[in-house]
């Protein structure tokens, strides 16, 4: 199978992807304000829960589908300053926000009017991103740019080594949330 | 802190998170096998902020920036998943018929009190500060945390970890004193 969908077709596969993608977000409950905050209050722990198996399931998939040939890497590069920074400013935009930018257009979907005003805050930090972007370039960027690393590449632990981690990790995490009086998921809606 | 009547039951359509997860791990096979992409949000938000500035900048302020033209807007493939992901919001909040208007949240409301104004200034400087971080980080939850992660990308993880310790920092200043008792 060499990318059997090309063009125009492939454009509009983006649809059903996105319906799919924003139905998941709903159902998950990530959609929704009290659920996001509450899990960087560590009072709701959907979002750990969804991203977690979703980086295990996909994981192993994509990984499955790279050594067959049948899917390519797009790995970003790491430039340790930027990206640290960078995820910095976001995780304390999030919480003000309560949503990031994918839950946070689902969110408009449901009727919440303070989504629609952070979309709007969001389109200004791309304008204001690009105004800067030169400078960033030139001053952040190129600071520990270590390139389009893989936690393979710098530990020496294999691919498959790195998914069964990910998943002795996810497995302690999954029993000690869900068990008896652990902290409550609905808890605090 | 649990108010009964707050939301009526039918409006609480969720699903499993693990399944929910599941479902989105089962979407990026689909994505990088058929469209050879990464699952992502943010890029194409920064396309879409060029084509909103024009009437602030002018076009030539916009299609002259070194950022906007290695990203012009343009409805390709990741402009039009923006779309979908609205539409299948919608589409399961009407279906759950879950939709509701709302200004200020449950939890903002019980520390910060009913203002909208406030709520509307925070969600916008919020927005503000979401979309900068993800553009100098190179992607957000979707591209970093979810695509990136799964990828094992080095970024990625970097990005998971340290947006994770930056928002329970700040939540934790942000959520100490109460303002109503919603008991």
């Amino acid at each position: 199978m060499n990318l059997p969908i090309t063009g125009e077709a492939l454009r509009w596969l983006a649809i059903p992807f996105g319906i799919l993608f924003g139905v998941l977000l709903h159902r998950g409950g990530v959609a929704t304000y009290n659920v996001i905050v509450n899990q960087f209050r560590l009072k709701d722990f959907t979002v750990l829960k969804i991203m977690f198996t979703a980086v295990i399931v996909g994981g192993i998939g994509v990984l499955a589908l790279h050594q067959t040939g049948h899917a390519s890497y797009h790995i970003k590069p790491a430039n340790m300053l930027g990206v640290s920074l960078g995820a910095a400013l976001f995780g304390i935009g999030m919480v003000l926000y309560g949503y990031c930018p994918g839950t946070g257009i689902a969110a408009i979907a449901t009727g919440s009017l303070h989504a629609l005003v952070g979309f709007l805050g969001m389109l200004a930090g791309g304008v204001l991103y690009a105004l800067s972007f030169v400078w960033i370039e030139a001053h952040l960027q190129n600071v520990a740019a270590l390139g389009r690393l893989r936690l393979p590449d710098i530990t020496g632990i294999p691919d498959w080594g790195w998914m069964g981690i990910l998943v002795a990790i996810a497995a302690v995490i999954f029993w000690l949330l869900e068990r008896p009086r652990a902290i409550a998921t609905e808890g605090a809606r | 802190m649990n108010p009964p009547n707050d939301i009526p039951a039918r409006s609480k359509p969720l699903w499993n998170p693990y399944v929910v997860g599941a479902g989105l791990g089962v979407l990026s096979w689909l994505v990088f096998a058929l469209v050879n992409q990464p699952l992502g949000v943010s890029t194409s938000l920064s396309a879409a902020s060029g084509a909103c500035a024009v009437p602030l900048l002018g076009s030539e302020g916009v299609s002259t920036n070194a950022y906007w033209m290695k990203t012009p807007f343009k409805w390709d493939y990741g402009m039009l998943f923006l779309v979908g992901t609205f539409l299948g919001s919608l589409l399961s909040t009407l279906a759950s018929r879950s939709f509701r208007l709302e200004k200020v949240p449950g939890v903002w409301a019980e520390y910060f009190g009913p203002s909208v104004a406030k709520r509307m200034a925070v969600a916008f400087v919020g927005g503000i500060l979401t979309m900068y971080g993800a553009r100098m980080a190179g992607g957000c939850t979707s591209g970093h945390g979810i695509s990136g992660s799964l990828q094992l990308a080095v970024s990625s993880w970097t990005f998971f970890l340290t947006m994770f310790v930056a928002g329970v920092s700040t939540a934790t200043l942000l959520f100490r004193h109460r303002k109503t008792s919603n008991a």
